[in-house]
C-alpha cells in the first residue's frame, strides 16, 4: 500500500472518530466530511492497515462510503460533491469496479413518497460520478426508502444519519 | 382519541324518528352512523340454539360470541350481558317476551340456531327483532361447511349492521398487512393475511425477502404488493391467495412500486422510478400492455382510483412538496386539490367515492385525515408522532391505519401497530396482530 493512500485511509479514519466525537455538528443537512481534518503528529501509524485494493473497506477508509442530504432534498451539498469524487477517482483507480448506491431516508416520511426520494438521492448521486466521467453502466442503485435505517433512534441526529446515499462495491 | 362526545341518545334518535315518520308503532329502530359518537345501542344476542351434539354443539355459543364481537366492535352497538337475560330461550319461531327484553333495557333482540344438513354442511340462520316496537326486523338464513361458521357468524353480523344503520356491513372481510418483527435497521418483514377480527392468522411470505404495501383486487383472492426479491431491484408482485404464486408484473427499467387495482381488477396502477423521476404508469393485467398517465420531473405517486375508474388520485411534490392531485384515468385533466398547512400524501379513494383519505405531516406530526374529491370539507381524525397509510372498510364508514412508536438509540420502542377508526374520527381500536405491524389494506366484502 502506497503511503499517500495510507495517510488518505487515516486521514479518513480520523474524521470518523472527529465526526462521532461531536454529534452535535451532524444535526444539520450538511453531515459528515464538511472539515478536512488537520494532520496531526501524535498518531501512530500502524503499518498492518491495509484493504484489500478495490474493495469497499479501501472506499470507505479513503473517503467515506455515503454522502447525506438535508431533509426532503436530493441535491447534492459540497461536502457530498467532494466525497463523490474521491468516488469518481477511485474507480478510475480501479476500472472494473462497479458500483451500487443506495438511497435512504429518514423516518419523517410517508413510505412510498420515501422510496421515490431514495431513487432520486441515489440518481442524484449517480449522476454526479456520470459526470465525472465514470461510465454509467458501472453504477447501479436501489432504493430502500425509510426501509434501513443507518442510526437508531427518533432524533434530529439520526435523522440526518439516515438521509443518505450508501456506496457498496459490488 | 378515546374522546367520546355524549351527543344524542338512541331515545333520542328514536324520539326523532317518532317526529319524522309519524307513526309511534312502526318507529323504525336505527342508528344514523352518520351523526359522530351515539351512545351505542343495546342489543341482545342469544346464544344460537342447536339440537345437534359434539362438534357443532358449541357452535351456536361459538357464532353469538363473534356476532357480539364484530357489533361491539363498530361502536355503534353494546351487547347487553347475557347473565341480565331474563327470558332465556326462545324458540326460533316464536315471539319473544318483549317486555323481559325491555326490563333490561335491550334495543335489539337476535335469535338464532345452527342446524347440520344432511349433505354435512350446516345451516346458520337468525331472527333480528325490535323490542320497544316488539317488531319482526329480519331474518336470514346461511348455509356453509361447518368450516366456514366463522364467516357465517361474520354475514350474520353483516345483516344485523346493515339492517340497523342503513350501511353495508364489512364484518366478513380480510386484512393483508406486512408482520413486523426486529430491529428497525434490519427489520423482518412478512406478507400476512387475517380475518377482519384477527382470526385466521398467516404469514404468506417468509421474511427473506422485504416486502411493503399490499393491496387487495376487487375479488380479493390477489394482493399485489413491492417486494426487493433476491434484493434485486424492488418489483411489484402479484401474490395469488389460493395458489400461493408470486409473479412479478412487467420488466422495467427502474423500481416499481405504490400498487393498487384498478375497480375492474383488470389493471393495476403503479409508480415506476428511473433515472431519479418517478411517473405513473397502469398495466393491463391481461395483455401487460403498459400506459403511462402523468408526465413530470416530479415524484408522482401512490396512485388510487375513483370507485367508477374515471379518476386518480395521486401524490406529488410537483409543487414543491407532497400534495394531493386528481387525474383523469386517462392522465389528462391534473389539478391540485389539498392547499391546507403542510404536506399531504397517501390519497386512497372512498369505495363510495364521496371521499379520500390521506396521511398528512405537519409541524413534525403525522394525521390521518379525509377530504372530499374536489377537496373541500377536510377533517382530520386522528394524529400521533406516526401515523400512516389509510385504508378503507369497504363501507367507507371506517378506516385502518398504522401508528409507529419513536425509537431511542438502543434501538427501543419504534413500535408499529394496526389501527381501526370511524370516519366520524371516534371508536379507535387497536387491530392485534401477532407481532407488530404495518401498511394495512382492508379487502372488499368476500364473495359467496
Amino acid at each position: 500500500m502506497r503511503t499517500m493512500k495510507l495517510f488518505g485511509a487515516l486521514a479518513a479514519l480520523l474524521l470518523v472518530v472527529a465526526c462521532e466525537s461531536t454529534p452535535e455538528d451532524m444535526g444539520g443537512a450538511s453531515g459528515a466530511g464538511a472539515v478536512a481534518p488537520q494532520p496531526t503528529t501524535e498518531i501512530i501509524v500502524e503499518e498492518s492497515v491495509t484493504y484489500p485494493p478495490g474493495s469497499k473497506e479501501e472506499l470507505t477508509a479513503l473517503y467515506g462510503d455515503r454522502v447525506f442530504f438535508a431533509t426532503d432534498r436530493s441535491d447534492l451539498q459540497g461536502d457530498a460533491r467532494a466525497t463523490l469524487e474521491g468516488w469518481a477517482q477511485w474507480m478510475r483507480q480501479y476500472p472494473s469496479v462497479t458500483l451500487t448506491i443506495e438511497g435512504h431516508c429518514d423516518e419523517r416520511g410517508t413510505r412510498e413518497y420515501n422510496l421515490a426520494l431514495g431513487e432520486r438521492r441515489a440518481s442524484s448521486a449517480k449522476n454526479y460520478l456520470v459526470a465525472l466521467g465514470i461510465n454509467p453502466n458501472r453504477v447501479a442503485i436501489i432504493s430502500y426508502g425509510k426501509e434501513r435505517p443507518a442510526v437508531l433512534g427518533s432524533n434530529e441526529f439520526a435523522w440526518a444519519q439516515n438521509r443518505r446515499g450508501v456506496a457498496e462495491v459490488n | 382519541m378515546a374522546i367520546r362526545r355524549a351527543t344524542a341518545t338512541i331515545l333520542g334518535g328514536l324520539a326523532l324518528a317518532l317526529l319524522v315518520f309519524g307513526q309511534p308503532a312502526r318507529a323504525e329502530l336505527r342508528v344514523p352512523i352518520t351523526e359522530g359518537q351515539l351512545e351505542p345501542l343495546p342489543i341482545a344476542i342469544m346464544n344460537f340454539a342447536t339440537s345437534e351434539s359434539g362438534e357443532l354443539a358449541n357452535l351456536g355459543v361459538k357464532i353469538a360470541e363473534i356476532v357480539r364481537e364484530d357489533l361491539e366492535r363498530s361502536g355503534l352497538f353494546k351487547p347487553v350481558d347475557e347473565r341480565a337475560f331474563i327470558e332465556t330461550s326462545v324458540a326460533f319461531d316464536n315471539n319473544p317476551r318483549f317486555g323481559d327484553w325491555r326490563l333490561i333495557n335491550a334495543q335489539a333482540l337476535v335469535v338464532g340456531r345452527v342446524d347440520a344438513q344432511p349433505n354435512g354442511e350446516i345451516s346458520v340462520q337468525f331472527r333480528l327483532w325490535d323490542v320497544f316496537a316488539e317488531e319482526h326486523m329480519t331474518a336470514k338464513k346461511f348455509n356453509g361447511v361447518p368450516d366456514a361458521w366463522r364467516r357465517m357468524a361474520h354475514k350474520v353480523a353483516d345483516t344485523i349492521y346493515h339492517r340497523i344503520t342503513g350501511e353495508e356491513g364489512y364484518f366478513d372481510t380480510r386484512i393483508v398487512y406486512i408482520a413486523e418483527s426486529g430491529p428497525a435497521d434490519r427489520r423482518e418483514k412478512r406478507l400476512a393475511i387475517m380475518d377482519q377480527d384477527g382470526a385466521n392468522h398467516r404469514f404468506l411470505t417468509d421474511g427473506a425477502d422485504l416486502v411493503l404495501t399490499p393491496r387487495f383486487s376487487p375479488t380479493a383472492q390477489e394482493i399485489t404488493y413491492l417486494s426487493y426479491l433476491d434484493r434485486k431491484r424492488p418489483r411489484v408482485y402479484l401474490y395469488n391467495i389460493d395458489t400461493g404464486q408470486q409473479e412479478v408484473l412487467g420488466d422495467f427499467d427502474g423500481m416499481t412500486f405504490a400498487p393498487r387495482f384498478a375497480p375492474s381488477g383488470n389493471r393495476v396502477v403503479m409508480s415506476l422510478a428511473s433515472g431519479g423521476n418517478t411517473e405513473i404508469y397502469t398495466m393491463d393485467l391481461r395483455t401487460r400492455r403498459v400506459t403511462r398517465l402523468t408526465n413530470h420531473p416530479a415524484i408522482d405517486t401512490h396512485p388510487s382510483y375513483s370507485p367508477d375508474a374515471s379518476q386518480v388520485v395521486f401524490e406529488s411534490d410537483r409543487g414543491g412538496a407532497q400534495q394531493l392531485y386528481v387525474m383523469n384515468g386517462d392522465g389528462s385533466d391534473v389539478r391540485r386539490i389539498s392547499f391546507g398547512d403542510g404536506r399531504y400524501a397517501t390519497p386512497v379513494w372512498s369505495p363510495r367515492g364521496d371521499l379520500i383519505a390521506f396521511t398528512k405531516l405537519h409541524q413534525g406530526r403525522f394525521f390521518i385525515g379525509v377530504m372530499k374529491p374536489d377537496g373541500s370539507g377536510e377533517r382530520l381524525l386522528t394524529s400521533d408522532f406516526l401515523v400512516e397509510g389509510p385504508t378503507w372498510a369497504p363501507n367507507g364508514r371506517v378506516l385502518m391505519f398504522y401508528r409507529q412508536t419513536p425509537s431511542d438509540k438502543q434501538g427501543g420502542g419504534g413500535k408499529t401497530r394496526l389501527y381501526s377508526i370511524d370516519l366520524t374520527g371516534y371508536n379507535e381500536r387497536e387491530i392485534r396482530t401477532p407481532v407488530d405491524g404495518s401498511d394495512p389494506a382492508w379487502s372488499p366484502l368476500l364473495l359467496q
